[in-house]
């Protein structure tokens, strides 16, 4: 009896060593041909982890991203995500505001425009826009700026 | 299916169903190559502008005009700025295209077709004048959220149509009548289809003036699809947000309209004045109602550099909202001394006035301001620095300023 016992443990461990090395090799196999017909592969990693920070680096130019017209800076694909969905960029580049004037422009929208709750990534985005969109002091009246002077033919 | 094939094929698909037909060789196009339909439109040929025309706002498409585009008497489409608080009509079908008059205060329900309006009542031509209530907002300090206006958000084309107050005549409305709202085509930016971009109007009064128009015709031809084809409602020397774009329904109220940019803080102004970067409520807040005086220099383009004796010519437009404009005047030493300019009367009531000036007495060489100031026909003249301060940065009537040397 204590024989036969032995005999069946030990047909049962070959038996799962077999199984086991089966399984193995279907998964190498398997592997094998994925990443040879999809070289692709190995981008998958850096796709999910950063895929916007690379992508954007690649079209700022003399620090403007030129997509967009936004200026680099922290934040700036937070912003982008969130702020260029219903409209374009310059409806934001083109304006001035304080952090409290910023943010008082996100609740407008999301109390009237169907702006999504941005949830922590808030502090970030009006980070961003009180640091690049602050407004100068323009006084009661600016002057004239003239770019282009031409001579006036009489 | 490769995920990366697959993306590649969906957005084959996608650019085929928007552009209407099969991209033949579609498979073998170069991957990063955007199909020419698809790349980012040229505004000035998409809406036949003028390439000096400056483009604030691309989604929703925001344009105006510089000074000198603006010196035609009628404004062409060209130079006209184009102000849009939502995603301009696609698919505009003019057969089956239809105006409804609906609200508390009409008799019964009606509805007109294009051709109905067209055939059944009396068609009306007026040069009527339409600026942006926030034309001039960039100058405003602290800043005012918004477009960021300087001074081509102003146009005064001719309007072809019929008048509101026949229409309303012929649905019928009744006594407590108040105010009318308009509804229109155009789609929110969140692509919500229960949101209206905006939805605004005016009180009866306004509504049964003899120019208040629904037109249906820009200087004699099919209104251009960025200004409201097919059908448009005019209300001329008010803010031009009150002259609905893509018209498809008048709601006649009994009480202030209240449709989209109509509350708030939306087209209006503090009630008593504020000042500047003040914090006002809601409740203080009044609806802006006819353009303040205001004047433009369209001729010479600032910058103009003359010979020392050379007599300078200039021209230009003033208007006032409601009122007419009753003297016009110029000064070339930062307003220290004023002298007259020509003034023409309206072609109509409501439409721009010309003006020009020849100025000969530049007393020596240097750098001068030509300053331009209208004043309306009950005395009130446009300030030379900015107006009163206002949460959103509307009604800057400051006077026009361009920059001359005499060499």
């Amino acid at each position: 009896m204590p024989k036969e016992q032995d005999f069946r443990k030990q047909v049962r461990l070959v038996y799962h060593y077999l199984l086991l090395t089966f399984v193995s090799v279907v998964l190498i196999i398997f592997g094998v041909i994925y990443i040879t017909t999809e070289p692709d592969v190995s981008y998958t990693l850096p796709e999910t982890i950063a895929p916007e920070t690379t992508a954007l680096d690649a079209e700022i130019i003399a620090g403007i991203h030129v997509p967009t017209g936004f200026v680099e800076g922290d934040g700036l694909p937070l912003v982008i995500q969130n702020c260029t969905n219903c409209h374009a960029a310059a409806l934001v580049t083109q304006n001035r505001m304080s952090r409290e004037g910023w943010v008082a422009t996100i609740r407008w929208m999301q109390e009237t425009q169907n702006l999504w709750d941005l949830g922590e990534n808030e502090t970030a985005i009006v980070d961003y826009l009180a640091t690049h969109y602050a407004p100068d002091q323009k006084g009661r009246r600016e002057n004239l700026a003239t770019t282009e002077w031409y001579q006036l033919k009489p | 299916m490769k995920r990366r094939n697959f993306i590649t094929k969906s957005a084959l698909g996608t650019l085929t169903t928007l552009l209407g037909t099969e991209i033949v060789f579609g498979s073998t196009m170069p991957r990063d190559y955007n199909p020419l339909a698809l790349q980012d439109p040229d505004p000035f040929k998409l809406f036949n502008k003028d390439s000096g025309m400056s483009v604030l706002n691309t989604k929703p498409w925001n344009i105006e005009a510089t000074a000198h585009l603006l010196d035609d008497r009628v404004t062409p489409n060209s130079v006209m700025f184009i102000r849009n608080n939502g995603l301009i009509p696609e698919n505009v079908d003019i057969n089956t295209w239809s105006l409804t008059f609906d609200g508390e205060s009409v008799e019964n329900n009606k509805v007109y077709t294009l051709a109905e309006l067209k055939s059944k009542f009396k068609q009306y031509t007026y040069q009527l004048t339409l600026e942006c209530g926030g034309n001039g907002r960039s100058e405003f300090n602290p800043p005012a959220k918004g477009n960021q206006w300087t001074i081509g958000a102003v146009a005064s084309a001719e309007w072809t149509g019929v008048r509101l107050r026949d229409l309303l005549d012929d649905v019928g409305i009744k006594n407590d009548a108040v105010y009318i709202g308009y509804h229109a085509a155009d789609t929110h930016l969140s692509r919500n289809p229960d949101k209206e971009p905006i939805s605004r109007g005016v009180p009866i009064a306004k509504a049964l003036q003899e120019e208040t128009l629904i037109a249906f015709k820009m200087n004699g031809k099919d209104i251009p699809l960025a200004h409201g084809f097919p059908l448009r409602l005019i209300a001329g020397g008010w803010p031009a947000s009150a002259s609905g774009k893509w018209l498809n329904r008048i709601s006649v109220r009994n009480k202030i309209h209240d449709g989209a940019k109509m509350t708030g803080t939306s087209y209006r102004v503090p009630c008593k004045p504020v000042a500047p970067g003040g914090k006002v409520a809601e409740e203080d807040m009044c609806i802006i109602e006819s353009m303040p005086v205001k004047s433009l220099i369209t001729y010479p383009k600032s910058g103009a550099i003359l010979k020392d004796g050379q007599s300078l010519n200039i021209r230009g437009h003033a208007w006032a909202g409601e009122l007419e404009v009753s003297k016009m005047e110029y000064s070339i030493d930062f307003g220290a001394s004023w002298k007259s300019c020509t003034l023409e009367k309206p072609v109509n009531r409501l439409a721009w006035q010309h003006f020009s000036a020849t100025i000969s007495n530049f007393p020596k060489k240097g750098y001068y301001e030509v300053w331009a100031r209208a004043t309306d026909s009950q005395g009130l003249a446009q300030p030379m620095i900015l107006p009163g301060w206002n949460p959103k940065g509307y009604l800057n009537n400051a006077c026009h300023r361009i920059a001359i040397k005499i060499t």
